[in-house]
């Protein structure tokens, strides 16, 4: 299973990603990945920290896929959320 | 409508300052989430899927065409040019930054707007019938008490730690269009024996999880009582609400637990303590506020029906939307025009920033500027002359605001579901979209007649399933989402609960299954005017599980 | 912890009484509801003040009867988010009467200060590195009030018609 951190920075509000840097990207393509426990679970205290020191809120882990170079998360809630609204701007 | 005086504004004002104190701090590190969430949220500020949402208090649904015109403004500077109107009359924004929240209620308050305790385990915003002191039926007009539970209510200190949140709806109108028996506490205005006008007073209604129909703890209770009882209400149900459960934390779950019997002797108990004492309203205070909700200085007219309809005659589209959007005013020769957010295939409730400037100048040019929030996701122009209605309808169809759908089949209540909210298994706006698309021709929407369809992504029920004549829920079924209908639900003066049709169904099949069901009322109707929720009680489920789930369905694949 | 009363820091004299059950000679005590049950007789004859704290399950009414004797009543908030002291502070002044210390404790924190102030506690413990001036900060928040409560803050209901 292959996962990534993310949680909402607290500022704005927007949703990120942790990076291999250490910091957070609103592209899920830019997360570090995690391939098994030991790494996930480096990645949750990375997003505790962040937390205790005000960067972000609510960090969690979620399940992405790997293909064709771009990283795709699994859960539909998890894909809306990292790309936005799905419904074309049709506001009245 | 209601003014702010010097004490509004200064309570208005304190409370932003307070604010910005807080959100410093919590960017500071100095207040943990957990501490600090409960404060963002009697402020209005959700953090939601995708950036922090905040939810904007319209009292009671009444708006002036300046502060629509600061909603829009707020939506092009700190937003994404667009709002969307709620279930309780709110606006929402959704993609709104914590830092810049001080700034933008600042602004609000400018426009004596605010987002006072519009979330959190509190007194909510109080809603009413979007047709109060206009329409043809009402009663008394209950906005003067619909403003003084708001100012009880607002920054109460008894109250901003409840077991959990806290609505009240407000009726002045015998044909509920406030859906007051599923509120926390639903007021109905209406004269006593002596002609005396006073509340029926509905507790413990609710959707979610655990839907209830609110009951009567009291048929009339004087206007002048009416906050002491809220408050012997709300006393009784922050000391014995249950704390250890969220999802059993309503007032519903207290007034079953404890039958209406027992829970209105303990509520009676508390308000024979403290009536006639500091809560009665004094004649000088109610006198104040209802003069800001004396009516307009109407023009001396007539109703001109021979006139609309030959227009209606020559022009179909006008006659459409006459029959649909356009409701009896009190005053003779004027209108109230309900402008439809529900275009096809649009996000219902959504509202561009361009469109609400233009609304904001059509509600000066045809409505004395004044404008209502509905809790099915439109808006209305309360005081339209007869003489002006064909006028305005070519305004309001060069900005899609006429489609001819209130109280039809695409008049949907849609939440904004898994697109746009943290809670939700699916997406309803969507589901809403494809529906809109599928019945387009006028003539089939008036065919079918008034027929309300309520989606909501789901359990929390923002978009009222449970109440719609035909409800749809999003549920989550490994990973997918499907859809649950009910039938036979309703909102007003006979609330009811709808019934589950069968198993939830896939996104691409929920079209054809509405077909379907219509199809089968259309089928068994005894007349054209009977509507669907009578046809549904008078023949039951049976026939529409089988139209959905039968041997041969009905519905056609889309 | 701090205790601030009556608007100042205060030393909180209270002894809370603990599993032994037994009570000191002179020195005020803070007793639970059901200490106070237990060894009610022994407490109404206490030569110092006594003191009853109550969790938020315990309804005031419990000791609505046997105020006269108590000098301190403490009102706990497990979680600052069980606002259920809220109301008991309002029935205890309000309608039980009740003159005495209302103390606030547990998790008491700066942002609940100004209603706990408004529904009728006069004492609160707290923490935090200036207390007491975050205690008047607090309490100064708001010159204006919608609703009458337990306090003395005259809500804009009535200063609307004060002046005419």
């Amino acid at each position: 299973m292959t996962q990534v951190l993310t949680a909402n920075r607290l500022d704005d509000g927007r949703v990120v990603f942790l990076t291999p840097g250490g910091d957070w990207s609103p592209v899920l393509n830019d997360a570090r990945t995690a391939h098994e426990p030991v790494s996930a679970a480096a990645l949750s205290q990375a997003g505790e920290q962040a937390e205790a020191n005000s960067t972000v809120v609510g960090p969690y882990l979620i399940e992405v896929t790997q293909a064709d170079g771009g990283i795709r998360a699994k859960a539909i809630r998890e894909a809306i959320r990292a790309s936005g609204p799905t419904i074309q701007a049709g506001h009245n | 409508m209601y003014r702010y005086d010097e004490f509004d504004h200064q309570l208005v004002a304190e409370r932003a300052a307070q604010f910005r104190k807080q959100v410093d701090r919590r960017l500071d590190g100095k207040l943990t989430e957990d501490q600090f969430k409960p404060l963002r949220l009697m402020n209005g500020l959700y953090l939601q899927l995708h950036a922090y949402m905040l939810r904007v208090n319209v009292p009671y649904g009444v708006l002036s065409s300046r502060q629509l015109r600061k909603l829009a403004d707020i939506a092009r500077r700190y937003d994404r040019g667009y709002g969307h109107f709620t279930t309780r009359q709110n606006i929402q924004y959704n993609w709104i930054s914590l830092e810049e929240t001080p700034d933008i209620l600042a602004e609000l308050a400018q426009v004596e707007m605010n987002a006072m305790q519009s979330s959190g385990n509190c007194v909510r915003n109080i809603t009413a019938d979007p047709f109060a002191g206009r329409a043809r039926d009402e009663i008394e007009d209950p906005r003067v008490w619909c403003e003084l539970i708001r100012q009880y209510s607002i920054l109460n200190p008894e109250f901003a730690y409840l077991p959990r949140k806290f609505k009240i709806a407000v009726t002045g109108a015998p044909n509920d269009r406030a859906a007051v028996g599923v509120h926390d506490i639903g007021l109905r205005m209406h004269h006593d024996a002596r002609g005396r006008p006073g509340f029926e007073v509905l507790v413990g209604g609710g959707q979610g999880r655990t839907p209830v129909i609110g009951k009567t703890i009291r048929d009339w209770i004087e206007p002048e009582e009416i906050l002491a009882y809220i408050e012997a209400i709300l006393r009784v149900y922050n000391m014995h609400g249950r704390r250890d459960n969220i999802y059993k934390a309503r007032i519903k779950i207290l007034v079953n637990a404890l039958g209406i019997d027992k829970f209105r002797e303990m509520v009676d108990a508390e308000w024979q303590a403290i009536r006639g004492q500091g809560l009665t309203v004094p004649e000088a205070e109610q006198a104040r506020i209802a003069e800001y909700f004396q009516p307009p200085a109407w023009a001396s007219l007539r109703d001109i029906d021979a006139e609309l309809d030959t227009q209606a005659a020559v022009d179909p589209a006008f006659g459409a939307w006459l029959k649909s959007n356009v409701s009896e005013h009190k005053a003779a020769g004027y209108a109230i025009v309900s402008l439809s957010l529900k275009a096809p295939g649009r996000e219902p409730g959504d509202l561009s920033a361009d469109k609400m400037d233009a609304v904001a100048t059509l509600a000066d040019l045809y409505s004395l500027g004044e404008l209502r929030v509905t809790h099915r996701q439109n808006l209305v122009l309360t005081d339209v002359r007869q003489a002006d209605l064909k006028e305005l309808f070519r305004e309001l169809v060069r900005l899609e605001l006429a489609t001819p759908n209130i109280g039809l089949l695409t008049d949907m209540i849609a939440c904004p579901g898994l697109d746009y909210c943290a809670l939700a298994n699916a997406r309803s706006i969507p589901v809403a979209q494809d529906i809109s698309r599928h019945f387009t021709a006028v003539d089939k929407l008036q065919e079918i007649g008034a027929l309300s369809v309520n989606i909501s992504g789901c359990m929390n029920a923002c978009g009222h399933h449970h109440v719609g004549n035909i409800g749809i829920l999003g549920v989550d079924k490994k990973g997918q989402e499907f859809f649950q209908i009910t039938l036979g639900g309703s909102s007003d003066q006979n609330a009811t609960l709808g019934d589950r049709l069968g198993p939830a169904l896939p996104q691409a099949e929920v079209p054809g299954a509405i077909e379907s069901i219509v199809d089968q009322y259309l089928a068994l109707r005894d007349s054209d005017s009977e509507p669907f929720l009578a046809t549904y009680r008078r023949v039951g489920i049976e026939p529409f599980k089988t139209a959905v789930y039968g041997e041969e369905p009905v519905r056609r694949v889309a | 912890m701090a205790l601030i009363r009556n608007a100042a820091l205060a030393a909180d004299p209270y002894i809370e009484l603990g599993d032994t059950g037994a009570l000191p000679s002179q020195d005020p005590v803070l007793v639970s509801l059901e200490q106070w049950q237990q060894w009610r007789d022994e407490l109404v004859a206490h030569p110092a003040p006594v003191g009853v704290r109550l969790t938020s399950e315990q309804h005031p009414e419990a000791i609505a009867a046997d105020l006269e004797h108590l000098d301190l009543v403490a009102l706990e908030f497990p979680s600052f988010r069980d606002g259920r002291a809220y109301s008991y502070a309002r029935l205890l002044r309000d309608r039980y009467a009740y003159t005495g210390e209302l103390r606030a404790v547990g998790d008491v924190l700066f942002d609940q200060l100004l209603y706990m102030h408004r529904v009728g506690f006069d004492a609160f413990e707290v923490s935090g590195d200036d207390p007491l001036g975050d205690y008047e900060d607090a309490v100064g928040e708001f010159g204006v009030v919608y609703q009458p409560a337990g306090d003395d803050r005259i809500p804009a209901l009535r200063l609307r018609h004060a002046r005419v």
